[in-house]
Parts: C-alpha cells; sequence; structure tokens
C-alpha cells in the first residue's frame, strides 16, 4: 500500500468523545421547550462542535425526551444555542417533572458523544 | 464626560433569593444603582391571589425589610434603587417603603416613585371587545378559550416610565411588570441622555441587564466550567456593570467577595434562556447575541462590547396567568438490596389502586431519584447495588377531588407495599393549585397611555 494512503487514513482516524470534555452548558427554559446553550472549552474546538453536534444528532440523542430541535450559532461566544421543544413535559407550572424549568438539560446534552480526530481527543479526554 | 462610569448593581436575582446579597452590595464598594428583579412568568398571579384577599398586599412584601436595612446608607450615599417589587400592587409597595423611611426619619430625604399602568386585568372584556384576541403565542388559542379563568394579565413595559421617574428625581422607582432588563436599561438611558432610538445602546443595556439580572449567576453561581475553582461561594459577590458613555460596560462585582466574574461566567449567563440569538426582543428593542464581544479585562473583570440592535416592535408581551387545574408529588425512599426494583414494584401497586378508584387524571408520572429524574433513560441503567432510589410521584387532573385522594394513597404503602421503606416524615403530600401561563401580544398603542409614573409626597 503506497504510504500516502495510509497517511490520509490516520489524519481521518476519529475517536468517540463526550461532549463534556469539548464543551460546558447552562439551560433554562422557555414555556415548555428548554434551552441548552453549548460552550466550547477551547475556541478552537468551536468548529468541531459546529460540525458534529448537529440539529439531527441532539434530536437523535434526546429521542423520546423532545419534539424538536432548532439549532443557533453564536461563534463570537463560542457557542451553540439549542431549543428543545416539548421537552418539559407541559412546562412551567403545569409540569410535573422533577427538572420543571430544564435546569440540569445542559448536563444531559454532555454525555452526548460525538467523533473527535485522535490527535485531539488524546489532548482533551481521559482514557483508552 | 465621556470617561464616567455608571455602576449599576444586581441585588436580587428572583423573588426569594440571598436577602443578604442587596446589603453586601451597598456597602461592599462604589455603586451608582441598585436593581432589584423580582417577577417570575406566574409570580404575579400569586400577587394577584394575595391582593383579592387583603387590598393592601400584592406586591414582595421582603423587600420592604430589605428597604429597611439599606435605607440610611443609600439615603446617605445616593444610591437609587430600581425594582419590580410592586408586583401587582406598585402602589401598596411604594406606601409601605414610605412608612419605613418614616419611621427611619428619612422621608424628607428620600423620593419615591411607583409606575403603574402594566395591569391588565380590569381591560381584558375591553380590549377582547376591541377585537384584540391576546392569541397564545405557544398554542395558538385565542383567551376566550379560559377567559373566565384569568387571574392575572400584566404587559411588560419597558424603560420609558422608569427613565421617567429617574428624571423626576426619585431615589427609589417600584414597578409592575416592568421587564428585567429594562431595570438596567433605566438607569443607563437616564444617565447618558441616550435617545431611546439609538438602537446599539438599546441591545447594549439589555444585554448589561441579562448579564446581571439572575444575580450570582454570571459571578460563579450555578456556573458548570471549572466549578471546584470557583471559591469563596459563602459570600459570593452579585454582579455589577460598570457601564460607559459609548454602550460598552465591564462586567465585574466588589473586592473580597467569593465566586468569580471571567469569561465562562459571563458566557453561561448570556446563554441562559436564549431562544433566537440574532433577535433577543424587549419592549424596548431588539439585541442580537451574536454581535457580542466579550474581552477578559484582568481578575473579575470581562469587558462586554460591539453590542448592535434594531427598532423595537409594534406589539408589547403579555404575561397572562389563568387557573388551570391541581397537583401533587408524592414521594417514598427505598434501600439495598433491590432499591430500584422496590421502588418499581410499589409504583405498580400504587397505579393500580389508583385506577380501581376509578379515579381520573390528566397525568400520573413516575421518576426514580437517583435513576432518572434529571437525565431520563439517558443515564442508563442504574447499578444492581444503588444505595436507595426516592419514588417520586406526581398526579395533575382540572378537578381537586381525585388530587386530593391520591395525596391520601401514599402512606399507606409503607406498611401495604414493598418492603425497606423511609422517608414519609412529611406526611401527607399537599394538594397545589396549578395557575398556568399564556404568553401573548399587544399593540403598544393599547397600553402605553395608560402607563403613568407618580411621585409620592414625603
Amino acid at each position: 500500500m503506497p504510504r500516502k494512503t495510509v497517511k490520509r487514513q490516520a489524519v481521518k482516524a476519529t475517536r468517540m468523545v463526550q461532549l463534556r470534555y469539548l464543551a460546558h452548558a447552562r439551560s433554562g427554559d422557555k414555556g415548555d421547550s428548554a434551552n441548552v446553550g453549548l460552550i466550547a472549552l477551547d475556541p478552537a474546538h468551536y468548529p468541531l462542535l459546529v460540525k458534529e453536534v448537529t440539529r439531527a444528532r441532539v434530536q437523535r440523542h434526546f429521542h423520546g425526551m423532545v419534539r424538536e430541535v432548532d439549532r443557533f450559532e453564536l461563534p463570537n461566544l463560542n457557542a451553540l444555542n439549542f431549543l428543545l421543544h416539548g421537552a418539559l413535559d407541559g412546562g412551567g407550572t403545569i409540569s410535573l417533572k422533577t427538572d420543571a424549568q430544564g435546569k440540569v438539560y445542559s448536563t444531559a446534552l454532555l454525555r452526548m458523544q460525538i467523533p473527535v480526530p485522535v490527535a485531539v481527543a488524546r489532548l482533551i479526554s481521559p482514557g483508552k | 464626560m465621556t470617561d464616567r462610569i455608571v455602576r449599576v448593581a444586581a441585588g436580587q436575582g428572583f423573588w426569594g433569593d440571598w436577602p443578604e446579597a442587596p446589603v453586601r452590595q451597598v456597602q461592599g464598594g462604589p455603586i451608582d444603582y441598585l436593581m432589584m428583579d423580582y417577577l417570575a412568568e406566574v409570580t404575579m398571579s400569586i400577587m394577584q391571589k394575595q391582593k383579592a384577599r387583603d387590598p393592601t398586599l400584592g406586591y414582595a412584601r421582603d423587600f420592604v425589610p430589605l428597604m429597611e436595612r439599606i435605607l440610611p446608607d443609600i439615603v446617605r450615599r445616593g444610591i437609587r434603587v430600581t425594582s419590580n417589587a410592586g408586583g401587582v400592587n406598585p402602589r401598596a409597595c411604594a406606601e409601605a417603603v414610605r412608612e419605613v423611611a418614616r419611621r427611619l426619619g428619612l422621608s424628607a430625604k428620600l423620593r419615591i416613585a411607583l409606575v403603574t399602568g402594566d395591569d391588565l386585568l380590569p381591560r381584558i372584556d375591553e380590549l377582547l371587545a376591541k377585537g384584540h384576541p391576546l392569541t397564545d403565542m405557544d398554542t395558538g388559542r385565542p383567551l376566550s378559550d379560559i377567559r373566565e379563568k384569568v387571574l392575572s394579565a400584566n404587559a411588560y413595559l419597558g424603560m420609558a416610565p422608569m427613565v421617567e421617574a429617574l428624571r423626576q428625581g426619585a431615589q427609589v422607582v417600584i414597578t409592575g411588570r416592568v421587564t428585567d432588563t429594562g431595570l438596567t436599561l433605566g438607569p443607563l438611558f437616564h444617565e447618558f441622555g441616550w435617545s431611546p432610538e439609538d438602537w446599539d445602546k438599546v441591545a447594549a443595556g439589555t444585554v448589561a441587564g441579562h448579564i446581571i439580572e439572575c444575580g450570582a449567576q454570571s459571578s460563579g453561581g450555578n456556573l458548570l466550567r471549572d466549578w471546584r475553582k470557583v471559591k469563596g461561594l459563602e459570600n459570593p459577590g452579585f454582579p455589577i456593570v460598570e457601564a460607559s458613555a459609548d454602550g460598552s460596560f465591564v462586567v465585574t462585582k466588589h473586592p473580597g467577595t467569593g465566586g468569580v466574574v471571567n469569561l465562562a461566567s459571563v458566557t453561561e449567563q448570556l446563554v441562559y434562556e436564549m431562544g433566537d440569538p440574532n433577535t433577543y426582543i424587549t419592549p424596548d428593542g431588539i439585541a442580537d447575541f451574536t454581535s457580542i464581544q466579550l474581552r477578559a479585562a484582568g481578575k473579575d473583570r470581562v469587558r462586554v462590547s460591539g453590542i448592535r440592535g434594531r427598532p423595537r416592535t409594534d406589539m408589547l408581551k403579555v404575561s397572562i396567568a389563568y387557573f388551570y387545574g391541581y397537583k401533587a408529588v408524592g414521594t417514598l425512599v427505598y434501600s439495598w438490596p433491590e432499591a430500584y426494583d422496590k421502588a418499581k414494584a410499589a409504583d405498580r401497586i400504587l397505579r393500580a389502586r389508583l385506577k380501581d378508584l376509578g379515579l381520573k387524571f390528566e397525568q400520573i408520572l413516575t421518576e426514580y431519584v437517583g435513576v432518572d429524574a434529571t437525565h431520563g433513560a439517558l443515564a442508563g441503567p442504574p447499578s444492581p447495588d444503588i444505595p436507595e432510589v426516592q419514588l417520586r410521584i406526581g398526579v395533575r387532573a382540572r378537578a381537586k377531588a381525585p388530587v386530593e385522594r391520591f395525596t391520601r394513597e401514599i402512606a399507606p404503602l409503607v406498611l401495604t407495599g414493598p418492603p425497606s421503606v423511609t422517608g414519609f416524615a412529611g406526611g401527607r403530600p399537599e394538594v397545589q393549585e396549578v395557575v398556568a401561563y399564556w404568553p401573548a401580544l399587544i399593540d403598544r398603542r393599547e397600553v402605553e397611555p395608560h402607563v403613568a409614573v407618580e411621585v409620592l409626597d414625603a
């Protein structure tokens, strides 16, 4: 095999990394929607968040917990904002949930795993 | 004059926030304004209920003893206070503060103003008749569907009456439903003489207000990033905005206080309760949060600049609260071994009993605290050796009777259900009235002519 191909594969190699090693977050409520602001821990990794933490992936991550997801970009703050519609079981005072105001949807998003180039993954996350 | 700084300090982030905060803001260093936000979405309905029982109530009562503690200092140092503690009865609130000032011998030195006109409850039928449907912004339903259940209705006012009250020399301005951000915008527009149509300045003041309106949540409280490194939260420094005439400002806190003001603490607060960041709508204008530039500017100092805005809309948001029904939440704690299985068995038994009794609920929600209450299924299955699980069951119904009956079905599980259960010392769960929120819009021309500023006599 020519050396070139091997090299290209090495560049493409990724590892799944939990978002907690790439971002911090805060969430709150807007009616029956929760919002999660996801902020890159290192501005250099913001493009990775933009590319990998897509609307569709977040919707899959919260499957069964939310109805629909919107995503907004705030490059100035190295942040993404997600609106998780129907996340609060009626929201506000109607909701029977412990987290009726969506305060910990932030950390629930940080459980998500995204593919990260191995070189980056080695720097930021423990293990393997 | 261009290098003049105006300091606006946050004293309360919500009704029930740390009572020491405003005192320490006043005593801990230089400030020009103390702003105190008391109103959340359904707070007004609670206050409306209190006012219905007693016409001298209907405001944030803790504001008055708080003012008693700080009045001598603020009078001596000329600090001005802006607060929406007035709730649905700003007049009674202002009069109660005046009473305190009199008792302290300070009333001659203290001008107190109140702002009214946000309360639309007495005008609802008139507005509906005029063709304003007050449609629920979330569901699209017209208000006529729930008209007879409405408990409170308040338009969110902007900064204009606040600016006017300050212009008339008021030192304490007490409002009803003025926006959280308006409590900060008012002082800045009054001090710098900005035009209310300078939309970038409106946006800058809005962002400043947003950063400090939740109190210590921008200065180290509830900060996720490096939370272990946040020191001194025994005495958290609440945030202070040091604003400049060009619309830029620094977020900071008093020296010697705990917590931290850094890029992470400010950014987490900026994204809190955010919708579309390009379009943060307030009664005074639209702020573009994607234009905000943050820069670290020394220990516990973050400089904020570059904020752009757009013109205000013709509409004001109306916060309507209406009676919805009843709910109750019961809890029991099951211990190792097989704690989770025991809790699940108890849930099955309870649900079967509720069904046998023929009770009708709009919803029954079971959560297992320690297993799934915060992250649902994302948390995965618990360890088989989990030391304990709290069973938490909530019910909601339009009628009171089934909820009331539910509250009598929790304690019996202790002796008639799965073993090793405890944690029921609180007795029967409480039946709570559910007051729901109905956000609507109204043409600002229907509201603004009714808004009034009144300075009380000493």
